[in-house]
């Protein structure tokens, strides 16, 4: 996947910072387009809130490992550039882990493990990769943005959908009748393959509608 | 590290490791630098936080109290102040009434669930020798079907007044707290499971068990011990 985001940016003469942006938002959409880091994706949106907050926090490395590996694109060695990608993203991860535990405590809890395994979200990875290490700050602040917003987004789209079918609310607050009976499966990792589907199968319509065209 | 062999490197090889180390190292350094200072800066909120949560769910299992104290169980089994900051300690939280007498005493414990270890604090009335209320600090249950231990009200209702009674000389429990299926508690001692959470259910259930076997006769034993001052 990486490799074709590289050559699409290199086919454009000057991608402008507006591109790099929207790109993550819709056009490359981390989640719905690439489909990367569905580990996340899948396991953590099972409401609304907790896909936020896991969105966020994964857009937040984003783009902290974006600045570092762009500024120092020139000082990191090839053949060691991996494991220095791997240091700064575990670094960031830390501490959005103590971030988020100083914020709340019920949040961390929701969350758990996922917080930790954001280290191994081949998202982030590859935005160092493929975009980071080749180009200068403002458009890797830009692409990080555009990317974790596309992310945060994405999984926004799933978490909602859970929570309505499988709790019945939104954001905690009682958005169906009393008498709605709650699709259980939705809030089980069953009900995260089945609205990632249904999602990719929408993306998927409008890009082929988009193509007739 | 096999890239290393295969890429050849146009600059002389020991000027690179040189570069790679001073690379490594310079950003190994900056980011433990990092980390040092957010932990240092969330240290304290987050050791506030979790005090408070428990302080919280305190009162949740103890109805009707204004004020709590942090007692832990000594090497001889002597009940004695404490400032809950040693979490190796056995840690009991009593809980006290605006007039500074005790009604209870919240109790930690922990025990195998379906996913992962559940950690709860159970309230325990001394003068009626019940367990009075339970609430899940922790746990990794199903959601929609083992975390019911938490939300389900029919099973919550069983720590309304669990039977925890003594023995005539004091030293055990009479009849130790056991789970039942789902409708067919009919011991005050029973704790009535969930059908759809039997594992989980039935891991609360074992856990007061155990943890009220061992605990509760201790704690009745030195009633005395538990003041304000």
């Amino acid at each position: 996947m990486s490799t074709g985001i590289t050559k699409n940016t290199e086919l454009k003469n000057t991608p402008s910072s507006t591109d790099e942006f929207i790109k993550g938002l819709w056009r490359e959409n981390p989640v719905f387009v690439q489909v990367l880091g569905m580990c996340p994706v899948l396991a953590v949106s099972n409401t609304a809130q907790n896909a936020l907050a896991m969105g966020l926090a994964t857009a937040f490395v984003l783009l902290m490992s974006n600045i570092l590996v762009a500024s120092l694109r020139n000082f990191i060695p090839k053949q060691v550039r991996i494991a220095s990608f791997i240091l700064i993203i575990a670094t960031f991860v830390t501490i959005v882990d103590y971030a988020i535990q100083a914020i709340s405590v019920d949040l961390h809890k929701n969350l758990g493990a996922f917080i930790s395994l954001i280290v191994v979200n081949c998202l982030i990875l590859s935005r160092a990769e493929a975009f980071a290490s080749k180009n200068n700050i403002g458009k890797s602040i830009m692409d990080a943005l555009g990317m974790g917003l596309g992310f945060v987004f994405a999984l926004f789209c799933l978490g909602a959908v859970r929570e309505l079918l499988g709790n019945g609310t939104l954001f905690n607050i009682e958005v169906f009748p009393g008498s709605f009976q709650e699709w259980i499966i939705m809030i089980l990792p069953a009900g995260g393959f089945f609205t990632l589907a249904l999602w990719l199968l929408l993306f998927n319509f409008f890009k082929s509608k988009k193509a007739q065209v | 590290m096999s890239q290393k062999k295969t890429i050849p490197s146009p600059i002389d090889s020991s000027q690179g490791s040189k570069k790679m180390l001073t690379a490594m190292v310079g950003i190994g350094v900056f980011c433990a630098l990092l980390i040092v200072l957010t932990y240092e800066g969330t240290k304290e909120r987050i050791e506030r936080l979790k005090a408070e949560a428990l302080e919280q769910a305190v009162f949740k299992v103890i109805p009707g109290i204004s004020k709590t104290r942090i007692f832990e169980l000594d090497n001889d089994g002597i009940f004695i102040h404490s400032d809950g900051k040693d979490r190796s300690k056995k840690l009991v939280y009593a809980g006290f009434g605006d007039d500074g007498s005790l009604k209870g005493i919240a109790i930690e414990a922990s025990g195998q669930g379906y996913a992962d270890v559940i950690r709860i604090l159970y309230g325990y009335n001394p003068y009626t020798q019940t367990v009075v209320g339970m609430y899940v600090l922790e746990s990794k249950e199903t959601p929609g079907l083992g975390d019911k231990i938490e939300k389900d009200e029919n099973f919550l209702s069983n720590f309304n007044a669990l039977s925890v009674a003594l023995s005539e000389d004091l030293t055990r429990i009479e009849n130790k707290v056991a789970p039942v299926k789902q409708g067919s508690k009919a011991n005050p001692w029973e704790v009535d499971g969930i059908t759809g959470a039997t594992i989980s259910s039935r891991a609360i259930g074992h856990i007061i068990g155990e943890s009220s076997s061992i605990m509760i006769p201790l704690i009745y034993s030195q009633l005395e011990k538990f003041k304000l001052d």
